[in-house]
């Protein structure tokens, strides 16, 4: 069976939030649903099969595919759950992607949702870790992060300023975009007099924790160009998982991105990512990852990460800008982030993204992050894939 | 570390409905760090590379070890954090004593790293490439929880 190409004809996200006490899950889920079906001009009777994922164990509900069908619309369809961790909502994407490309479904609803303030998010992360060698001293997504960080400031003596550059560029960016949760802007020194979580980690350089959904629609060649005017073709997507254990990562630099990424720009010919995206949604929990991982992404060499951040190159209006949504530090609803992630690309080549908008993207990637220092990537694109 | 008792925590008369087997390999790692004070890693037949702990299969050649070797017990602190933030131990329900240094230990002759508590009495000593020895405690339970943390020696 040939590979089918696949676009993005709508998108949809909730105005997300640290608390959503007004709705439950299954009616958190419908908002972004309701507002990707509105945005394809599309009924759900349109949608052939539906893939959803969230976080295991943190709202303490098992079999969410199931137990959402009211919100998703899922009544009566084919549904499929997946869940990768940090990474879900780009998995979903690419789950979604795949069930399109091969054939066996035209239109495809994807769905990734949180709410965090129904569960314990630490106490949840911990459980995807091994229980006899990781968890002693263990502190959730932090502790890894953390270390990274050290790791990398050792090796290139990068600072805890450099990181505040990358909060102060997000948390600016975010202030254009309704549905991110911190639109608030924060200068280096509120960064640096933040409270230390784990060094060199002060709060201001992290996520927040965030009740949200995002609903993304794929359709196939044929049906998506009669959707949308402008659809968001999916070039290609790539994913790495390294370790089973903490204690094997080479700390200082993110090995699953750069394989994913040498695969996913190989196959689609590109040679020179800083010169030929447009824009990157990078799934950011925190604001070292914004000097380490372009890196790891081939943007810029070995160390020089902040030096790029500095010059100004990933805000808006620079070269290449970086979450023109104010990314992860902004906003963090877990099982939608990857998807956010996603639907903020798809906006950004279908010209939708309002007050954040990018001039002129032709490609651009978007990313999911994950637990044991995993990767998923999709690149998406303006014009079809020539292949 | 003076007073070293608060970072040792049981989950104590609360009920864990889990019993993990660790494998073969692991439980030599713990009959040998219970008996002995010894760690114990595992050489990959293909690549080489020295695992500690000790596991049955190399993911990245994906072939099975049993050239146990031993490793540590000093080393080098590879990667580390302070905890500072407060937050409750799923494993305990209790909330873990912050501060807290979280170490990853390259034990001498290992080439993968070791997570434990490091010694934060002195902050200014902890950093990466530090050299580490581990404190073990009177009681032989074999579990992680034999050793106590790793102190820095220079």
């Amino acid at each position: 069976m040939g590979k089918r190409r696949v676009a993005i004809v709508g998108t949809g996200q909730t105005f997300h939030k640290s608390h959503r006490p007004d709705v439950n899950g299954q009616e958190l889920i419908h908002e972004a649903v309701q507002s990707a079906l509105n945005d394809a001009g599309m009924k759900i009777g349109d949608i052939d099969a539906i893939v959803i994922g969230n976080m295991d164990h943190f709202e303490g509900i098992n079999y969410v595919d199931c137990w959402s069908v009211d919100g998703s619309g899922g009544v009566m369809k084919p549904i499929i759950k997946l869940t990768t961790g940090g990474t879900t909502g780009c998995t979903v994407g690419i789950g979604g992607y795949h069930m399109v490309a091969s054939g066996i479904f035209d239109k495809v609803l994807v769905i990734g949702w949180e709410k965090n303030s129904e569960s314990d998010t630490t106490g949840a992360i911990t459980t995807a870790f091994d229980p006899i060698w990781d968890r002693l001293v263990f502190a959730g997504a932090i502790s890894g992060l953390a270390a990274e960080a050290q790791a990398y400031m050792a090796k290139y003596g990068a600072t805890d300023k450099d990181g505040a550059r990358v909060s102060v560029r997000d948390r600016k960016h975010a202030c254009n975009n309704p549905h991110a949760q911190l639109r608030k802007e924060v200068t280096i020194d509120e960064v640096l007099a933040s409270p230390m979580l784990a060094d060199p980690i002060h709060l201001l350089d992290v996520c927040p924790r965030t009740d949200g959904a995002c609903a993304v629609i794929m359709a196939c060649e044929g049906i998506a160009e009669k959707l949308t005017p402008i659809p968001d073709w999916i070039w290609g997507t790539a994913n790495r998982h390294t370790y089973t254990y903490l204690n094997d990562t080479a700390f200082g630099g993110l090995d699953s991105m750069a394989e994913a990424s040498k695969e996913l720009f190989k196959k689609a010919g590109i040679r020179e990512p800083r010169k030929e995206l447009d824009v990157i949604e990078l799934y950011q929990p925190y604001s070292f990852a914004g000097i380490i991982w372009i890196e790891d992404m081939g943007i810029v060499p070995r160390g020089k990460g902040a030096e790029y951040i500095w010059s100004g190159a990933t805000d808006m209006g620079g070269e290449l800008p970086i979450n023109p949504s104010g990314g992860v530090i902004a906003c963090n609803p877990i099982g939608a982030t990857g998807l956010i992630r996603c639907a903020e690309v798809a906006l950004q080549i279908m010209g939708k993204a309002e007050a954040r908008q990018v001039p002129d993207v032709n490609l651009g990637v978007s990313t999911g992050f994950g637990g044991c220092f995993w990767v998923d990537m999709i690149l998406h694109g303006k014009n079809k894939p020539a292949f | 570390m003076a007073d070293h008792e608060h970072i040792i925590i049981e989950s104590g008369d609360k009920d864990q409905p889990f019993n993990y087997a660790i494998g073969m390999h692991g439980s030599k790692f713990f009959k040998e760090l219970k008996e002995r004070r010894v760690f114990l890693g595992i050489r990959c037949p293909k690549c080489k590379k020295v695992y500690v702990h000790p596991r049955r299969v190399c993911g990245e050649c994906f072939v099975e070890m049993n050239d146990f070797v031993e490793v540590g017990p000093k080393g080098r602190i590879g990667t580390f954090t302070i905890l500072r933030y407060a937050f409750i131990d799923p494993e305990t329900g209790e909330q873990k004593p912050v501060p807290y240094g979280y170490g990853f230990i390259k034990l001498d002759g290992a080439d993968t790293l070791f997570q434990h508590y490091i010694s934060i009495d002195d902050e200014s000593k902890v950093r990466i490439g530090a050299r580490v020895e581990p404190v073990f405690s009177e009681e032989k339970k074999g579990t992680l929880k034999d050793i106590l943390y790793f102190r820095i020696i220079d």
